[in-house]
């Protein structure tokens, strides 16, 4: 019926988005609709819909970053369509992650050259960073079984309890047993006398985190290579560390130069960073940095040759934008050393203001320290009559989202609400937080009386009409509140906290 | 200190810079020198080989006197117009002088002014390997990055990758606005997940999951086929070792049984996850898998047999039917149930709309899962792949990890954590947006102008088409006369035009085969087609012109450089080639680090 179909592609023309058709039908959402749909129809309903979605800048759960300069917005839109695997067309791209590379690896000390390029590369994100990591230690741990004719089938990693959930992904997928060292209350780090004590003839390495997931707190990772230095001696192993710094590791070095974490220890031999974390860049980009050639086997990497030069790869992905590095080195040139120092700094000092502003209010218990990444976890010290996820649940209507999460294994009984620093979090954002958080106290503390006067209220209304409703509305709330409650602090835990 | 140094076209494009008041240059150790729109940053050392630098295209020259010497570049373009120098010892200075703090306020307070030109910014080099000691204005930073970005390639016009690099302005302004937004916090924009929900299930239905009307289908987004490639490897790897362990036998040894043209993806799923690859190999005039073959070579270890729907080589479908029927067979035989992963990055989006009767999918009982690129034929910028199972049972459970939000369960099964959401709600705009009848039209006239494209160089008749009619719209073509000169070089002039063409080695068993690939993607015109076929004849007419052009300058060169020489007073005793001995040294030297690069790059 070409027919038919020429004269509704004529209306379409004609009318305004909303006067269409196309907003009085739903959207197909198992099968892929016949025809097509005008492109500005098409934009105003998907647009329309991601309405929905919480608003990013607003989002204080997580330490990826939402804002960044409108240049960068230009050179990211630009490069768009840039394929990064694509070496060969876009060299200059290929040379920007390299020199993104070099200074991340200065940054942290790493032992080179003042010219000499270091070993790493970009990923997607700390996940994909963590992946190789742990592949290249694995791999280097099989070889050197191998080569004392030892069994080399029952590898294992030892980490905190307090790791993101990819370092479980890690263990699983590529079948390395994961050896978590419990937390306790009051201390929410790896306890590096207990992960020494945990390291066999099997680990293939010890995960530091700099920057724990759940309040912060930068874990003592030169004591763990102190002990484990002592360990390898007595045993003869060379078990290494790697420090997880995706949140820490452009913090540490800004705020704390002369705390010891990263390549100054010899033990330490890779770390990875989330460019979009306080890398200052959009979601997308993490960094991987081995401390020399050695420490990555050579059988793991990819060699592409282009133009006469070798450029080797390692990574879990191929193509995907190049956009996310490109930001990086803007960043990365931008800011320098001074405006990156000048951004954890504000980081820091708004956070103290948000700490402040909760322990004026008198009913929170601040689990964060004030050394580490800027972030602010705290309980409340009653929770009998509303809990912190209720807290958090009422936040949402003014806009916040404010996360609240169980504590792992051994403090469990522990919940804290997060407020993760990001540089776009001003200080008129931190006072109105505090603000808003008195509301909420406020509120919840007369909820109570108010319901019971909403369901006299609702019985009045219904007496006789609805004969089902045996329950007033009440006890509803309540159950239907509990169910929900329990269902959350089941299941939610720590898993989505990024 | 600024010296002048010219080239011409020719000379550029083999890779030569000639000094002309090469007597009077006199670069001091360790000067840069910044190469036109070519950004070749060369350093002169003092020692007497020659080596390459990180930066790709550029070799370090070395200055042993001060006398001019060719300068080297592999590079292609034609447009090297001039070379600054600056003094890296003034350099060194002036960065010193920055980190005194007064004088860099100072410096600060005058930028506002003076536009980004005018300012310090771009006098000096960036640094490449530590972070700068202070900051740039932002203008001053877009403008250094913009600039230099200039000199990658131009994306459009790369005709090598599958990859979109155009997408419809609404669609821009949709991924620009989703750029902050976190894919796995999920918790926090629902919407976003709900739209790659529908996403799979549009996907699964095309592929006739054999899901119900309204039922969700099992399916992931991913990064790109690499990922998705690798999570249904996991899975079916997961699955073997599973079943392994029930029977009680062993589960070391897992092999995967491909086309020995399979992508470089597959090698690395087999290293990375410790899977043996076991390769069907090609020969010459059939350059896909051998169903036959491959179930020849399937053993009780083997977790699955992967086909390609579109090869990377000549965008040839693998005929997944017999193989299936074939497979069949044989696990009746053997009692086994070796199933299938199709690898239909480049074809899942072709075939369903251009061969509806074609059965490659989960029509097909042994297929388990299917893996298709949204950034190539989904018409996405890079960075989206989805992988959809048959049905929950070809995904062992332990491999999911599960996050709650709101209430919901929302099953994740990815390598890779936070990444941008915006590739998945461009791919939800296509879906819509174009529906199954503009995806179709994408496609014929993709075909179409694949056809043109190849009509018009078989009119040449200096060419073999590889690549077949029916697959993926590209054109595979071998040159028929290699002896002159090969593919290679017509790739290499091509990129004069600004055409960005591969060439490359077939793999193992057919590697005498040398092809040149165009991808036609849906931004790739009819006009564009027959700009590329008369800018291919004009290169092969340059290229047959070539030997008897470079004697005519060979001896317009030499006489400069015999000037020079004796100018030197006999020169020194490194320089003894002449110069066509020396062109003739780099071209091969050139060609053959070429000739590595086979397919790897491929994508």
């Amino acid at each position: 019926m070409v027919l038919s179909k020429t004269v509704s592609e004529s209306d379409v023309s004609i009318h305004s988005t909303f006067a269409s058709r196309y907003v009085r039908t739903s959207l197909p959402r198992y099968k892929m609709p016949e025809n097509s749909t005008p492109k500005e129809a098409a934009y105003q309903i998907i647009n329309d819909e991601l309405m929905l979605d919480g608003n990013p800048r607003l989002n204080l759960a997580s330490f990826v970053t939402t804002w960044m300069e409108p240049e960068c917005d230009k050179l990211m839109m630009a490069a768009i369509n840039k394929n990064y695997v694509d070496m060969d067309e876009y060299p200059v791209t290929t040379e920007l992650q390299n020199r993104c590379v070099n200074m991340i690896a200065h940054l942290f000390n790493a032992p080179l050259g003042d010219t000499e390029a270091a070993v790493g590369v970009g990923t997607v994100g700390s996940s994909e960073a963590i992946m190789l990591a742990g592949l290249a230690f694995k791999r280097k741990w099989q070889n050197k079984r191998k080569a004392e004719g030892k069994p080399y089938d029952n590898p294992n990693i030892v980490t905190g309890a307090n790791v993101q959930v990819c370092w479980e992904k890690f263990a699983r997928y590529f079948e390395v047993e994961l050896k978590e060292v419990k937390l306790r209350e009051g201390y929410y780090v790896m306890d590096p006398d207990k992960a020494v004590e945990m390291v066999d003839e099997n680990t293939i390495c010890v995960a530091a985190i700099l920057g724990s997931t759940l309040n912060g707190e930068f874990e003592d990772v030169k004591r763990l290579n102190d002990l484990l230095v002592e360990k390898n001696k007595q045993t003869g192993w060379d078990t290494p560390i790697h420090v997880d710094a995706a949140s820490g590791g452009f913090i540490a070095p800004f705020l704390y130069p002369e705390l010891e974490w990263d390549f100054r220890l010899p033990l330490v031999k890779s770390i990875n960073v989330s460019g979009h974390k306080y890398g200052l860049v959009y979601a997308g980009i993490g960094w991987i940095i081995w401390r020399s050639k050695e420490d990555l086997p050579e059988e793991l990497i990819f060699h592409i040759n282009y133009l006469g030069t070798d450029q080797p790869t390692f990574t879990l992905n191929f193509s995907k934008g190049s956009s996310q590095v490109i930001a990086q080195y803007y960043q990365l040139i931008r800011l320098g050393y001074e405006g990156y120092q000048n951004v954890m700094e504000n980081c820091r000092e708004n956070m103290i203001v948000l700490r402040e502003g909760l322990e004026r209010s008198g009913k929170f218990n601040i689990v964060s320290k004030d050394n580490g990444v800027p972030l602010v976890a705290f309980s409340l010290k009653d929770n009998r009559k509303h809990n912190e996820f209720r807290v958090s649940d009422m936040l949402r209507r003014f806009g916040w989202i404010v996360p609240a999460y169980t504590m792992p294994a051994d403090a469990q009984h522990v919940t804290v609400l997060r407020v993760v620093i990001r540089e776009d979090f001003s200080r008129t954002l931190a006072e109105r937080l505090v603000l808003d958080i008195d509301k909420v106290l406020h509120e919840l503390d007369t909820l109570p009386a108010k319901l019971v006067v909403e369901s006299h209220e609702v019985k009045k209304g219904c007496d006789g009409c609805v004969v089902v409703k045996k329950k007033t509305a009440l006890e509803t709330q309540r159950e239907i509140t509990t169910a929900w409650m329990k269902l959350v602090m089941e299941k939610k835990k720590i898993n989505g906290v990024c | 200190m600024q010296s002048e140094w010219i080239t011409d076209r020719r000379d550029a494009f083999c890779g030569r810079l000639v000094a002309v008041d090469g007597k009077k240059l006199k670069p001091s150790v360790g000067s840069h020198f910044l190469v036109g729109p070519l950004i070749s940053k060369c350093t002169y050392r003092p020692a007497c080989t020659e080596r390459s630098v990180s930066s790709q295209k550029s070799i370090i020259i070395n200055w042993i006197d001060s006398s001019p010497k060719l300068l080297i570049c592999t590079s292609f373009s034609t447009s090297l117009i001039s070379v600054e120098v600056s003094n890296l010892e003034r350099e060194i200075e002036r960065q010193r002088v920055g980190k005194m703090v007064v004088t860099t306020t100072i410096a600060d307070s005058g930028e506002n002014l003076c536009c980004t030109f005018a300012s310090r910014y771009v006098r000096t080099s960036l640094p490449r390997f530590k972070m700068p000691e202070s900051s740039i204005p932002k203008d001053a930073a877009y403008q250094i990055i913009n600039d230099e970005l200039m000199l990658d390639g131009n994306p459009r016009l790369n005709l090598a990758s599958f990859v979109s690099t155009w997408m419809e302005p609404e669609c821009d302004k949709l991924i620009m606005s989703s750029i902050n937004k976190n894919y796995v916090d999920m918790d926090e924009y629902p919407v976003t997940t709900e739209l790659q929900n529908r996403c799979v299930n549009m996907i699964a239905n095309l592929f006739h999951a054999p899901v119900g009307d309204g039922e969700t289908a099992v399916g992931v987004s991913t990064v790109g086929s690499s990922e998705a490639i690798m999570l249904a490897g996991l899975a079916f790897k997961r699955k073997w070792q599973n079943k392994r362990k029930a029977e009680g036998k062993p589960y070391d040894k897992p092999n995967i049984v491909t086309g020995a043209n399979v992508q470089v993806c597959w090698e690395k799923f087999a290293r990375y996850f410790e899977v043996e690859l076991k390769e069907v190999k090609l020969k010459e005039g059939y350059y896909v898998m051998d169903p036959v073959k491959a179930v020849e070579m399937v053993d009780e270890n083997t977790i699955c047999v992967a086909a390609i729907l579109g090869s990377t080589l000549t965008g040839e479908f693998e005929d997944v039917k017999l193989l299936n029927e074939l497979l069949t067979k044989k696990n009746k035989e053997t009692g086994g149930d070796t199933p299938i992963h199709v690898d239909a990055a480049s074809g899942g989006f072709i075939a369903p709309f251009l061969y509806p009767e074609l059965d490659w999918d989960f029509r097909l009982p042994l297929v388990k899962s299917i893996n298709v690129s949204g950034h190539k034929y989904g018409l996405v910028y890079p960075g989206i792949g989805w992988v959809v199972w048959r049905t929950k049972d070809d995904l062992p459970e332990e491999l999911i990890f599960h996050i709650n939000y709101l209430g919901a369960d929302q099953p994740t099964f990815t390598l890779n954590f936070s990444k941008g959401a915006s590739q998945i709600i461009a791919q939800y705009y296509q879906l819509i947006r174009l529906g199954f009848e503009g995806y179709k039209r994408v496609m014929v006239n993709c075909m179409e102008n694949a056809k043109a494209l190849k009509e018009g160089l078989e009119k040449t008749g200096r060419f073999d088409i590889v690549s077949k009619d029916v697959g993926v719209p590209l054109v595979a073509f071998s040159h028929k006369d290699s002896s002159n000169y090969s593919v290679f070089d017509i790739s290499e002039n091509l990129r004069r035009f600004g055409w960005i063409v591969p060439a490359y080695t077939m793999p193992a068993d057919a590697e005498r085969i040398a092809v040149l690939r165009v991808v036609i993607r849906e931004d790739f015109s009819r006009s564009l087609a027959e700009r590329l076929i008369s800018d291919v004849e004009k290169v092969l007419k340059d290229l047959d012109a070539l030997p008897a052009r470079v004697s005519g300058k060979v001896a317009h060169v030499t006489a400069t450089v015999e000037e020079t020489v004796n100018a030197e007073i006999g020169g020194n005793a490194v320089v003894k080639k002449d110069v066509k001995a020396i062109e003739e040294e780099i071209t091969s030297h050139w060609k053959r680090f070429v000739d590595r690069k086979k397919m790897n790059g491929v994508c």
